[in-house]
């Protein structure tokens, strides 16, 4: 493989909190020099003033689809959405069919990833059987098999002595859990938030409480076991206020907001465009800025998109038969920097770790940092590019968002994977 | 005076003169409908489909009757309810739709935004007869004519809607429609039956029957769906009954001409006794009346067929 050389670039540490101007030499895959003015004979130089070098972007939260879902997804289209989207590694969700609930499963998607991946993909194996909330997984075979984390996303372990359970194992093992915190006695038949908008809309709403119940109960778990809890997709003020009263007493308890529930409100569903449908649902103002408070004092870690491509004709019927979910790799980034960099609410190095560094602790994935012998996952940020959200320029098959027309600024503009870059956004460099 | 759109979707987005102009062109229509030969010649040609995903017998022979008296073509599709399951969209039905070349379509459907979705789809005029719990804007319609009729103008009235409002679209067209006329509007029901923030279009909220009826002009019963109690929404028929049920002594709480309306079926002895769903103030049964009118009127309109002296002679 050639030697690469990205130079001039405004490099952000999100450990050191700081931005220097260096150049990045890679070879072989890794990172072998960082500096100012390198001179490197026979290296691919790609030149990038005024851009901002970044560790790879690593997305804790997509769902690839793969086995089961192909028509929506699969490992090579949803990885080719990542790299446009400037991300180098994602753990992908174990709701696929079947559940990757056993090693088998694991071993397979890594195994796809391998041949037909992009960029780097983590398995998150099930908590339970078939994530049914009843039997425990065998979670060190999960484990063994690559498993980084242990979800039954998409849905809760709604009895709490299943969950308190498996995180009394899930910490003997030594892997975290993510946490889909909705009381579905709560949420029920419920399409969108519970408020105003559902109101005018007639729409079954599902009430803030549906989440932080949840979310109360998980935090009183994790303290009791000691087990990391990762809280996902936290929409609602009074999770971020649960959260923060929990980590403040030393609850090893992390979380994660998702582009769209820092961006859009629950006044997004008005016109019954059914990629406005997500689980948890887009919320009020409130709970939007209470996100962004939560993202800026540190609450919340983690960036993660919620990544949940759907075929066009699934979501081209009545808002209540959609399915939830949208498609986030492509826009993650540009929303991040439109909504919180360029407003001041994160400064850029706050951001990347965010989606670098945190996650990958969170993970246990060595990942997330542009130090000496890493793997050379790069992400380069054009901090003015400006481009409107086009679903028709999508690399992956998820076309499902809401954001269609918004105006973005600051966007990946090439994605380095293990040395070899997988996406370029135009091509001037 | 025209209108401002092709599609009746909803009250909440009407303008006051769009309301008026329906409801001035009801007033012709009920007289024509009372004529011992109903039909006049306005929408000749023309093609009405009525798609009802819910049963509904009062309301789609209602549009029936309309169109039938303007010499319309009406077609009734049938949707069974094993059609609504996922996967099979009403955009399905409107290609057949717009491939039969349809003036105007007619939609009941038990989702919310159904209505909305058609109307994208197609470019027949869709009138909503009912999404979901959204919204109901010929029953809304109907019953301002109603009140118009009796009371000669809706401004300044107070109208009391009781009874499950979070899943009524009957309430929520009624909302909008009375408070954009300059009507008051009380709604009452249980706290479990009472949809989040709803004061925030203008209506006042209240939880005992009492409070909502004193000096009302307009007394509007909702239907009490008896599943509601299985999903533990209330705790029986009886306290429901007790608590916000229309009887007669509650009846005299409201002024003294005070109408009782209800936009059907009756339970009776359940949300109001028999005795007040018959009293000389209730107008139930002008209700149904009114409704064909009404309905000829916005078949007229929404068609676009003749002119406005063509429909009034």
């Amino acid at each position: 493989m050639m030697k690469l050389l990205i130079k001039g670039g405004n490099l952000i540490d999100p450990v050191k909190k700081r931005a220097i101007i260096s150049d990045v030499l890679v070879d072989g895959g890794k990172i072998v020099a960082t500096g100012t003015d390198l001179e490197v004979d026979g290296a691919m130089v790609v030149n990038v003033p005024g851009k901002l070098v970044v560790p790879g972007f690593v997305d804790l939260h997509v769902h690839l689809r793969e086995p089961g879902f192909e028509a929506s997804e699969t490992i090579a289209t949803g990885t080719l959405a990542a790299a446009r989207g400037g991300f180098t590694s994602v753990a992908c969700m174990p709701n696929t069919n079947p559940v990757a609930d056993n090693s088998a499963v694991i071993i397979f998607i890594r195994a796809r990833a391998k041949e037909k991946g992009v960029v780097n993909v983590f398995p998150v194996g099930a908590i339970t059987t078939g994530s049914k909330g009843e039997e425990l997984c065998e979670m060190a075979g999960l484990k063994e098999a690559g498993a980084v984390a242990l979800s039954d996303d998409g849905r809760t372990v709604a009895n709490a002595a299943v969950m308190y359970r498996a995180m009394q194992y899930a910490r003997m093992i030594g892997l975290p859990i993510i946490a889909h915190c909705e009381d579905v006695n709560l949420s029920a038949k419920g399409v969108m938030h519970e408020g105003y908008v559902s109101t005018i809309l007639g729409l079954t709403g599902i009430p803030a409480a549906a989440e932080e119940v949840m979310v109360a109960r998980d935090i009183i778990l994790a303290e009791a076991t000691g087990c990391p809890l990762h809280i996902a997709h936290v929409s609602a003020a009074g999770s971020v206020r649960l959260i923060r009263q929990a980590r403040a007493r030393g609850v090893t308890v992390t979380a994660e907001a998702t582009p769209h529930h820092f961006t859009l409100t629950d006044q997004a569903v008005a016109g019954f465009d059914t990629n406005t449908k997500v689980n948890p649902p887009l919320r009020t103002a409130d709970d939007v800025q209470a996100v962004r408070n939560g993202l800026r004092d540190g609450t919340i870690d983690v960036i993660a998109t919620d990544h949940a491509p759907h075929a066009p004709e699934e979501k081209d019927v009545e808002y209540e038969n959609a399915p939830f979910g949208m498609a986030g790799l492509e826009t993650a980034v540009g929303l991040v920097w439109t909504e919180l960099v360029n407003t001041g609410i994160l400064t850029p190095w706050e951001a990347v770790a965010k989606m670098t560094v945190n996650p990958a602790r969170i993970l246990g994935i060595p990942k997330g940092e542009l130090v000496l012998g890493a793997d050379a996952d790069i992400t380069v940020i054009d901090p003015a590019w400006e481009e409107e959200v086009d679903p028709k320029q999508f690399a992956g098959k998820g076309r499902n968002t809401p954001f269609t027309g918004r105006l973005l600024k600051g966007l990946p503009v090439i994605t380095v994977v293990g040395g070899k870059i997988v996406f370029k956004r135009g091509v001037e460099f | 005076m025209k209108l401002k759109r092709k599609d009746l979707l909803g009250l909440a987005g009407l303008e006051t003169q769009e309301i008026n102009l329906i409801l001035d062109t009801a007033v012709p229509m009920k007289e024509i409908a009372s004529r011992p030969v109903k039909k006049v010649p306005v929408l000749r040609g023309r093609t009405i489909v009525n798609i009802f995903y819910e049963p509904s017998t009062r309301t789609r022979v209602s549009f029936e009757l309309a169109a039938k008296h303007l010499s319309a073509d009406s077609i009734n599709i049938p949707a069974a309810a094993s059609s609504v399951v996922k996967g099979e969209s009403i955009k399905d039905t409107a290609r057949t739709i717009a491939a039969m070349g349809a003036d105007v379509v007619v939609i009941r459907h038990p989702l919310a935004g159904a209505a909305q979705l058609l109307a994208g789809t197609v470019e027949a005029a869709v009138i909503n007869a009912g999404d979901g719990a959204r919204e109901h804007p010929t029953q809304g319609l109907l019953d301002m004519f109603t009140v118009r009729e009796k009371k000669g103008t809706l401004a300044g009235l107070k109208v009391a809607i009781i009874g499950d409002i979070l899943h009524s679209r009957v309430a929520r067209s009624n909302i909008w429609g009375f408070l954009k006329m300059g009507a008051q509007v009380a709604i009452c029901g249980p706290a479990t039956m009472m949809p989040p923030e709803i004061n925030r279009t203008g209506a006042v909220v209240y939880h005992r029957i009492e409070d909502a009826l004193e000096g009302a002009d307009v007394i509007m019963m909702l239907r009490i769906q008896r599943e509601r109690q299985k999903a533990g929404l209330f705790p029986s028929l009886r306290e429901y009954s007790r608590l916000f049920g229309l009887n007669r002594e509650r009846l005299f709480l409201a002024k003294p001409d005070a109408l009782v309306m209800h936009p059907g079926p009756v339970n009776r002895g359940v949300e109001i006794t028999g005795e007040v769903a018959d009293h000389p103030r209730s107008v139930i049964n002008e209700q149904v009346t009114n409704g064909v009118a009404v309905r000829m009127a916005i078949l007229y309109l929404f068609a676009g067929g003749g002119t406005d002296d063509e429909a009034a002679d």
